[in-house]
């Protein structure tokens, strides 16, 4: 057998999924005992260049409210032409097209290779892809240019016959019309006024006033895409809209001394919603949101026009001194949740210095699944690039983007659903596989997912719902179908079915075996999502509590120690690397709050929580390549003693690329040796950071920022707050050596913490 | 139902009369044939008497001789009203005898005679005036019949008080009573032998000439007697004699009896019947009454006298009327009767002739065309006859009424329309009196008329042309003025256009301190500061409040306690001047910035189609060049900007620096805001390519436009933010075609209810119709934003409330019903080229300050006022008239008179900020006679009418003319209570200048606001009843009495004639002008010359009604009516739209609504007949 993280690479790689425990508890009370809920990491869309899709539908379980897709671990009777779903145990006859089907002449989905599979539906009609890009006006002269060339380049980029709009606002939000010649045309919004989706539609002159259409004719059916003027197709208005965007100029409401722009980004969003409400429901759409900056009035609002009174800090929210956070957070996700109905998603592009209000329009893009992005300046490459993957495409030539996603969970009668942790929004369908007990958004068991793309990765937990006494028969297998129905960007409606069963072990007797199946990386990330989903509605230190609490059961449990000896304490292989994942979460921007604002607290959780796990691992605790005359580059400890005088140093935290030179290498490079001849090596040091950094530039998404310091450096912090500080200002000579770089910080290092963990596992008092 | 519908109109006339019979009128134009269609049938309203004059008329076209006759009788009547002293001075010849006559009448003047038509129409009455005629000239003899009537004698002494005639004209009335009498009555009566007729000779007083033909008339009935009143009234002769010759023919009362009919005849008889009583003897004894007041009294009376028995009863009335001025008159007039007599005489002359002629029986042979008069039994009267064209032809007339009669003999005698006052005699002889320009120097000395060319010289107190008092002599005191019920108004006009010759006033700069004013009311510095202590200190005339000079605008006196540097400053000197503002006189304490214009187009289906928003934009292209400015040289500052709209706003971004105008939609119309503030105020020349760009494009946008609703308050909403946003003051130009329909702010729905007219609800319709313009307004106000409005309905859209944001913001109101590009557009495009290049001010305030003793108490006109002093006007422009009531709070004195200052602080079209002052003196009196001897009748009717318009806003129309009546009568009662010699009260006694009150007075109650015609639409009321509400005197006077002029040669400009159809010839071809229409009425028989002169064709069938003007001929005569008709136009704030009217075409009916003197299709009473009521109101009155 092969080892267990063999397997789990496969299962990866074949299904996207990574479940914290692959072995299962046979019942609920030892499930509950193994602190880590049995949970996965679930990847829709992961890409399988391997897969074709297979051109026909699914065959459903014929039971109302089963209705599982057929797949290799159903029970077939290829004489009766009859399956038996491995869910509900209905036995289903095989439809009329499948009439040629025998051992040898199987179909797809019944071949345990095809665990994943992925229908083409071909009913219903195709609709082209949609753009509305909404933009922010109240911009510096040199950053407006840089974002309408990137706009005007990203209409290059689109499909021809996708959908373009245009929303621009200020002090005042403007629809324009993008198929009239002559005059440019615009409609245009007060800033101040938040309407219904009727009203602007209306205003819009999309539909008919109710009071006028029950004068008598029944409103003529109007096809959507000809009536509507302000969603064109790519190639019939490409020219207009690149002069119209050409022209574009900085909101002209002049603005007073000691005052912020008027922006009205809450009504701008309004209408681009509701203009998408009336013309194309259930569509894949997205509304690309481009602001410099942080709305200023009307709905929605996030800070006052005074320049006098700064926008909400944490401090502030934690002091409940934050004016309009509930008010406009409330209308933010009122919006998200309109949207989401649509199956549009939103995407934020936020470039300024300060705060754009992410944190009340976070929900935007995590209920509906679009991206945060978040820079410094429209005029950076960080935000040019990032800006230009999002129209990335695959090996076939697609956009890496799917739109209106439903996935649905279906369990085995021992399992149940408790939530999801991710970028999607609960449908609210209750049904037999549904837990009581939500965990991230639960009470159902399908979520849409407006926004997908091949790397949105979902938590899911689950419940073990199988009583202690009602033993589960030796080599039953737990089994979990995910179903999701997307629209894929070439605009087929298409049906992935992933169908993946795990053992049942008894936690009694094979505690060992389920130890081994546990999955510490994925187990991490799943209890990071659960601790970020907590932290968005609770208070840091409360999460922070939970989690150090479940991290102590879990090393009480699978530890092995001798009572109130920490020094006895030990860990297997497979759990080995747990607490220091959890440390390093502790320590993250996903649970601390400190030294950020809420809007990249609301950033870096917004990727957390959507990111797969190489990423979220990442995140979580940031890689560190070392480099020098030594050796080839190689991973070093995140911690303080890897920083040294003739190393490079390569950090990636995700967010950010920071190549750190150290002291030594440092002056060498500033007296300019990589420049001569002879120092030829010393240049090719210098450049295998950045050569790898570039790799991971390259295939990034967002783009991190990408910092290039040196010891002394300001920009070092980025490393330093990072690294463990095993060596600080308090330690440092007790320490006594050379090696490394202090830190100067109260925070306790990963060895305090583990001497703490392992003195709390093993005290019998807890 | 509605409104406009042409067709309708033809159901509103063919109703009962037969004169309304005629549908087709209103059809005529699309936009007219609501408002007027109301008109009958053109005669036929009038026909009812004439029905049997109808005969005459028709019958001979003739038919239309009688009724220049009648009307000739008219004029002279005026002439007779003037002369109605004369018939005193007949009367006096034989007092007693004579008064029962018409002669009485003669006394009135013209006037009175007129009046009895109405109610004494009655057949009694015709006897009665038979009688009275007969009476009055002999007094005894034949009237015997008319004795117990003889009180109704009317006199109408138009001279209201002899004395005045010292100063001017004044006399002159009083001359005609007395006057006429010498001379000419007693010569003339000679002839009247014929008198039997005698009511005709009543008329005939005005004029001597025609006197004689009273005579004669009168004559039959009285021979010796009449004789002896026609001379008297002047223009009794004429009537009478007219008369009777009828009355030769039938009887003497008979004849009269037929006169009168006509007039008022059936009808009048019941519904006069009061007068009638009185009347009927009296009607025609009334009228001529005047002439003789004293004598006359006995004469005029004469009619009372007609009544013999009762006679004395009525002798006795007629005294008092008379009592004040009559006898003054009587003797002093004589000159100036004389006078107006002689005017009248002008007239008459020609008809004296024939009057003469007429009034021997042979009068009908006389008249030519007239002859039938006489016969009354004719009826011919009415009937225009070529002869007649001549202005006073009248005379026969006299007789002609009788003709009327003659078919109808029931009806009473009519009294001589020639006999009652003439609007055209006053205007005559004002413009003969008037040669020398117009010093303003002398205190409480009344203007010359308005429709009289003058020069004015500001010598210290405000031209005319700013501003007009209702009296120039002003009562002492509360008690007097509530006594005489004169209405103490000014009509100011502060931005009043100059012609060429006057200097406009000059600015003055006072520097930083800004203009000196005095500390206590702070009136600022005029003439009427008294400089003191060797000028260091000046006293203000208003309220002697005595304030330090500053320093730097010290001056010496010099021995006369003048200030040295008197004449070197215009606010000393000077009556108007400007002063420049400091930033102290700014909103918010800031220099204003310049104005703006924006253009508010309707874009909706019916704009487009009806080629609107074609011609509008074609037309701003050119327009924008020739936006106001003050200096000629210079760019104009005023920035402009566009919007168009149906039931959602566009806005334009015409910024200079674009290729292309960018067009912002706004649809949240619920909640107006402007969109852009960059590119959407803009310079023309800097912006001029995208503009024509934008003004090229627009009809093309919307060329296929199939949206049909449409706003309205969002769309002043926009325009108002717009200039919000810019912080500046300035105008919208707001171009609309329909009912706001759409959900939106302001949204109206259709209420007109032809049912509500004339019940207590009438009023709502006048009404706003929700509470959201008013609002509007009051903020369009505070920022300064006047709105002008340009209809183009098809249907109803509620003017009365459409209106409101202009009306309050001293914008104006255009209509054009049904627009048709084609014929509309000239009309169209110059209202709008000339409210867009016209001088304007913006965010204007005025106030009046007043001498201690009177306070403004009331204004009129278009603007909005947040407290009780301040007219606070977003705009003003020099077309715009504010009238000003005063009232007093406490005694004035005889020697200081009273002062009034009216200070308009505005910001010019090149955004300085200036305070124009015009300041007027009037004296004061203590005798109710001087107060009468200086009024001014037309200011008078402005300041009514535009009572009596916003007095409908809360009361029902009966109510506003019942108050209107009622308080003329009082005014004309208490002068003859006070004031006129004591005379029978049986007379009507007018003061000489409100001779001429109850002709206007009943053109004001006949209008279509107090007096709607079946097819008048509620929206043309509304619109007529805001016009009114700015307009100043010489546009109300011509709105209220039509200038109609007679064209037949091509010398000068011709005299005009009274606004009766009995005045027109058949040969002749009229131009009629209202100040808001141009009509040239073309008689069926016109000369083939004239037509081919003025049309290029000689045959009358070929003419195309449908012209709007005339075409260019190489003839002297087409050259001078172009010229003419160009002058009117240029007269007048309004494009005039010419329409030619053919006789008997349908369009006749609109034509002859603006006969004011007659009888209207809506049931307006005619001259006479008013004249008659409003006699008989006095007497009561006085009883």
């Amino acid at each position: 057998m092969t080892s267990y993280q063999e397997f789990i690479q496969q299962n990866e790689d074949r299904d996207g999924v990574r479940f914290s425990w692959n072995l299962w508890p046979s019942s609920r009370l030892e499930a509950t005992r193994l602190v880590v809920p049995v949970s996965c990491l679930f990847t829709p869309l992961k890409e399988r260049p391997d897969l074709p899709p297979v051109q026909y539908e699914p065959v459903l379980c014929s039971r109302a409210n089963c209705k599982a897709v057929l797949n290799p671990l159903c029970q077939v009777d290829f004489r009766a032409k009859i399956w038996a779903c491995n869910f509900c145990f209905q036995r289903n006859p095989f439809p009329p097209s499948y009439a040629g089907i025998s051992d040898v002449n199987q179909p797809a989905e019944l071949m345990p290779q095809f665990s994943t599979i992925e229908y083409i539906v071909q009913r219903g009609p195709t609709a082209p892809l949609i753009f509305l890009y909404v933009v922010d006006t109240c911009l510096e002269e040199e950053d407006l240019q840089a974002l309408k060339e990137s706009l005007q380049m990203s209409l290059s980029l689109l499909p021809p016959n996708a959908l373009v709009g245009l929303i621009t606002f200020g002090r005042m939000v403007q629809v324009h019309e993008l198929s009239c010649e002559g005059i440019a045309k615009s409609y245009v919004f007060r800033g101040t006024k938040d309407l219904s989706s009727k009203q602007i539609q209306e205003m819009l002159g999309l539909i008919k006033p109710a009071a006028s259409v029950q004068q008598g004719r029944p409103p003529a059916p109007q096809d959507p895409a000809a009536t509507c003027r302000f969603l064109q197709p790519v190639h019939r208005v490409d020219m207009n809209l690149t002069d119209l965007l050409g022209e574009l100029q900085r909101d002209p409401w002049p603005v007073p001394q000691g005052k912020r722009p008027l922006r009205s980004t809450g009504v701008a969003l309004t209408v681009a919603v509701g203009l998408l409400e009336g013309t194309f429901p259930n569509t894949g759409a997205r509304v690309m949101l481009f602001i410099g900056g942080p709305p200023t009035q009307g709905p929605g609002m996030v800070v006052g026009d005074e320049l006098k009174t700064p926008i909400r800090s944490w401090h502030d929210i934690q002091k409940d001194n934050a004016r309009h956070l509930k008010k406009a957070t409330k209308y933010y996700e009122a919006m998200a949740n309109r949207s989401s109905v649509n199956g549009h998603c939103i995407d934020i592009y936020a470039c300024a210095l300060d705060q754009t209000g992410l944190l009340e329009m976070k929900c935007l893009s995590n209920i509906t699944g679009g991206h945060i992005v978040m820079g410094d300046s429209f005029n950076t490459s960080l935000f040019k690039q990032t800006f230009q993957r999002v129209f990335s495409k695959d090996y076939n030539g697609d956009f890496r983007m799917a739109f209106g996603g439903v996935l649905e969970v279906k369990t085995s009668r021992e399992v149940k659903v408790c939530g999801t942790i991710g970028p999607c929004v609960s449908l609210n369908s209750k049904g037999s596989c549904v837990s009581e007990n939500e965990m991230g958004i639960g009470g159902t068991s399908q979520w849409k997912v407006c926004g997908l793309n091949p790397s949105t990765t979902l938590g899911i937990y689950f419940e073990v719902v199988n009583q202690h006494n009602a033993p589960i028969p030796q080599g039953g297998r737990g089994a979990i179908q995910f179903v999701t129905q997307y629209q894929h960007s070439n605009m087929q409606r298409r049906i992935r079915v992933s169908t993946i069963a795990r053992n049942w072990a008894d936690a009694q007797s094979q505690i060992q075996h389920i130890e081994s199946s546990f999955d510490q990386e994925a187990a991490a990330v799943l209890m990071a999502r659960l601790g970020v989903f907590r932290a968005e509605s609770e208070e840091g230190p409360d999460v922070l509590r939970w989690l150090d609490r479940q991290l102590i059961r879990l090393c009480q449990k699978f530890g092995q120690f001798n009572k109130d000896d920490p020094t006895s304490f030990k860990l297997s292989e497979s759990l080995s690397l747990y607490p220091q994942f959890m440390f390093h979460l502790r320590r993250s921007p996903f649970l601390q709050v400190f030294n950020n604002s809420p809007d990249e607290s609301s950033y870096y959780r917004h990727h957390f929580v959507r990111q797969d796990l190489t990423q979220s691992l990442i995140m979580i605790q940031p890689i560190l390549y070392s480099y020098s005359f030594h050796g080839p580059p190689e991973p070093v400890l995140l911690d303080s003693s890897s920083i040294l005088p003739d190393r490079i140093l390569l950090m990636d935290s995700f967010f950010q690329l920071v190549i750190y030179h150290g002291e030594t290498i440092a002056q060498w490079r500033k007296a300019g040796y990589q420049e001569m001849a002879e120092y030829e090596n010393f240049k090719q040091l210098l450049l295998a950071p950045l050569d790898d950094a570039q790799e991971i530039l390259q295939t990034r998404f967002p783009m991190p920022r990408y910092v290039d310091t040196e010891h002394g450096g300001s920009q070092a912090r980025f490393l330093l707050s990072k690294v463990n500080p095993s060596q600080t200002h308090n330690n440092l000579y007790a320490w006594g050596q050379e090696t490394g770089a202090p830190i100067l910080t109260d925070d306790v290092s990963l060895q305090v913490f583990m001497d703490h963990l392992k003195k709390l596992a093993v005290s019998s008092s807890t | 139902m509605n409104v406009n519908q042409h067709t309708p109109m033809a159901s509103p006339y063919g109703q009962p009369q037969p004169g309304y019979g005629q549908p087709g009128f209103a059809p005529v134009d699309g936009g007219y044939p609501a408002p007027y269609a109301p008109y009958n049938g053109p005669a036929s309203a009038y026909q009812p008497g004439p029905p049997p004059q109808g005969p005459a008329r028709g019958p001979p076209t003739s038919g239309a001789p009688s009724a220049p006759q009648q009307y000739s009788q008219y004029s002279h009547s005026q002439g007779d009203m003037q002369n109605g002293p004369p018939p005193m001075t007949q009367a006096p010849p034989r007092p007693a005898a004579s008064q029962p006559y018409n002669q009485g009448a003669v006394n009135l003047s013209g006037p009175q005679p007129s009046y009895p038509q109405h109610y004494g129409p009655q057949p009694s009455m015709q006897q009665v005036t038979n009688q009275m005629t007969g009476m009055q000239i002999t007094s005894g003899p034949p009237t015997p019949a008319g004795p117990g009537y003889g009180t109704f004698g009317w006199i109408y002494i138009s001279v209201s008080q002899p004395p005045v005639n010292t100063a001017y004209s004044a006399a002159p009335p009083h001359s005609y009573t007395q006057a006429p009498p010498p001379a000419s009555s007693a010569p003339t009566q000679p002839p009247a032998p014929s008198p039997p007729p005698p009511s005709q000779q009543p008329f005939n007083s005005s004029l001597p000439p025609t006197s004689q033909q009273q005579f004669t008339s009168h004559a039959p009935p009285l021979p010796s007697s009449q004789q002896t009143f026609p001379p008297s009234s002047y223009s009794g002769p004429a009537p009478t004699p007219s008369h009777a010759p009828a009355p030769p023919v039938s009887q003497p009362q008979q004849s009269f009896p037929p006169t009168q009919p006509p007039f008022s005849s059936a009808p009048p008889p019941n519904s006069h019947p009061a007068f009638v009583s009185g009347p009927p003897p009296p009607a025609q004894g009334s009228f001529q009454p005047r002439a003789p007041p004293p004598s006359s009294q006995p004469g005029s009376f004469p009619p009372h006298g007609p009544m013999p028995p009762q006679q004395q009863p009525p002798p006795s009335q007629l005294p008092p009327y008379h009592s004040g001025a009559p006898p003054p008159r009587v003797q002093m007039p004589p000159t100036s009767m004389a006078q107006n007599n002689h005017l009248p005489p002008g007239p008459q002359g020609p008809p004296g002739p024939p009057g003469s002629m007429q009034q021997p029986p042979p009068q009908p042979g006389i008249q030519g065309g007239y002859p039938p008069q006489q016969n009354g039994a004719f009826g011919q009267v009415r009937g225009p006859q070529p002869g007649y064209a001549g202005p006073y032809p009248g005379q026969p007339n006299y007789g002609a009424p009788a003709p009327a009669p003659a078919p109808a003999p029931a009806a009473q005698k009519r009294l001589d329309p020639d006999s009652i006052p003439s609007p055209i005699q006053v205007i005559e002889d004002d413009k003969a009196k008037s040669t020398e320009p117009f010093a303003t120097g002398v205190r409480g000395q009344a203007p010359p008329l308005v429709t009289t060319n003058f020069q004015v010289k500001d010598q210290g107190n405000a031209s005319p042309r700013f501003v007009r008092c209702t009296a120039y002599n002003m009562p002492c005191t509360a008690d007097m003025a509530k006594q005489s019920q004169v209405p103490l108004a000014a009509v100011i006009k502060p931005l009043a256009t100059l012609p060429p010759d006057e200097t406009p006033p000059y600015l003055v700069d006072h520097g930083e301190g800004g203009p000196i004013r005095c500390n206590r009311c702070k009136a600022y510095m005029c003439p009427y500061m008294q400089f003191i202590e060797g000028g260091r200190r000046f006293q203000c005339g208003f309220c002697s409040c005595v304030t330090e000079v500053p320093p730097h605008y010290f001056q010496h006196l010099d021995h006369t306690g003048k200030r040295v540097d008197c004449y070197d400053r215009p606010e000393l000197s000077l009556g108007s001047y400007e002063f420049l503002a400091t930033v102290d006189y700014c909103k918010n304490n800031k220099i204003p910035q310049p104005p703006a214009y924006i253009f508010l187009i309707d874009v909706s289906y019916n704009a487009v189609k009806s080629g609107m928003v074609n011609i509008v934009c074609q037309e701003l292209k050119t327009l924008l060049d020739y936006l106001p400015r003050e200096n000629p040289e210079m760019d104009s500052v005023v920035r402009v900007g566009f919007v168009t709209y149906n039931k959602v706003l566009h806005f334009y971004n015409v910024k200079s620096s674009l290729a292309q105008p960018q067009m912002l939609v706004v649809s949240d119309v619920s909640d107006m805001f402007v969109p852009l503030l960059d590119g959407f105020l803009v310079n023309v020349n800097e912006s001029r390519l995208v503009i024509e760009s934008l003004l090229d494009q627009i009809p093309e946008m919307f060329a296929e436009t199939r949206e049909t609703e449409t706003v309205f308050g969002p769309v002043i909403q926009a325009g108002l933010e717009a200039l919000k946003a810019a912080d500046c003051s300035g105008k919208l130009f707001v171009f609309h075609t329909s009912l706001p329909i759409a959900e939106a702010p302001g949204k109206l729905k259709n209420r007109e209810d032809k049912k509500l007219i004339g019940t207590d609800k009438e009023k709502s319709l006048f009404q706003s119709q929700v509470g959201f313009y008013n609002t509007l307004a009051k903020e369009c106000v505070a920022q300064g934003c006047c709105v002008d409005l340009f209809l183009f309905p098809n249907q109803y859209v509620d003017v009365a409330t459409l209106g409101v944001v202009p009306v309050s913001t001293g914008g104006s109101v255009y209509k054009y019903t049904y627009f048709q590009a084609l014929s509309d557009k000239e009309r169209f495009l110059n209202d709008l080229r000339r409210d867009v290049q016209k001088l304007v001010g913006f965010d204007a305030v005025m106030r009046v300050r007043t001498s201690t003793g009177i306070r403004a108490t009331d204004f009129f006109g278009s603007f909005f006022m947040s407290n009780t002093t301040d007219v606070e006007l977003a705009g003003l422009d020099c077309d715009k008239a504010v009238t000003v009531e005063f009232k007093h709070d406490d005694k004035l004195s005889e020697e200081t008179g009273a002062l009034m200052q009216c200070a308009v602080l505005y910001t010019s079209c090149s955004g300085q900020r200036r305070l124009r002052v015009h300041n007027m003196a009037v004296n004061c009196c203590s005798q109710l006679a001087d107060l009468y001897r200086n009024c001014e009748t037309d200011t008078i009717i402005n300041f009514f009418s535009k009572y009596a318009f916003r007095g409908l806003l809360n009361n029902p129309t009966k109510a506003v003319r019942d108050t209107l009546i009622n308080q003329c009568a009082q005014i004309l009662a208490c002068y003859r209570k006070n004031c006129a010699s004591p005379s029978s009260a049986g007379q009507l006694i007018l003061p000489e200048c409100m001779k001429l009150l109850p002709v206007y007075l009943n053109c004001v109650l006949k209008s279509d606001v107090l007096m709607p015609g079946a097819d008048v639409s509620l929206d043309d009321r509304a619109y007529l009843r805001q016009l009114i509400g700015c307009m100043d005197v010489p546009e109300s006077h011509v709105f209220f009495y039509p200038r109609l002029l007679p064209l037949f040669e091509s010398g000068s400009l011709p005299v005009a004639v009274r606004d009766s159809e009995e005045r027109l010839s058949k040969g002749g071809v009229y131009l009629l002008e209202t100040g808001l229409h141009l009509f040239l009425w073309v008689g069926a028989s016109a000369q083939q010359e004239l037509l081919l002169n003025i049309f290029g064709t000689p045959s009358f069938s070929q003419i195309d009604p449908s012209l709007t003007s005339l075409p260019v001929l190489d003839n002297p005569f087409s050259q001078r009516m172009r010229e003419i008709i160009e002058s009117f136009r240029a007269q007048r704030s309004r494009y005039m739209k010419l329409m030619v009217v053919k006789q008997e075409d349908k369009s006749e009916l609109i034509f002859r609504h603006f006969l004011v003197e007659d009888k209207s299709a809506s049931g307006g009473a005619s001259y006479v007949d008013f004249l008659c009521h409003m006699h008989k109101e006095i007497r009561q009155l006085l009883s």
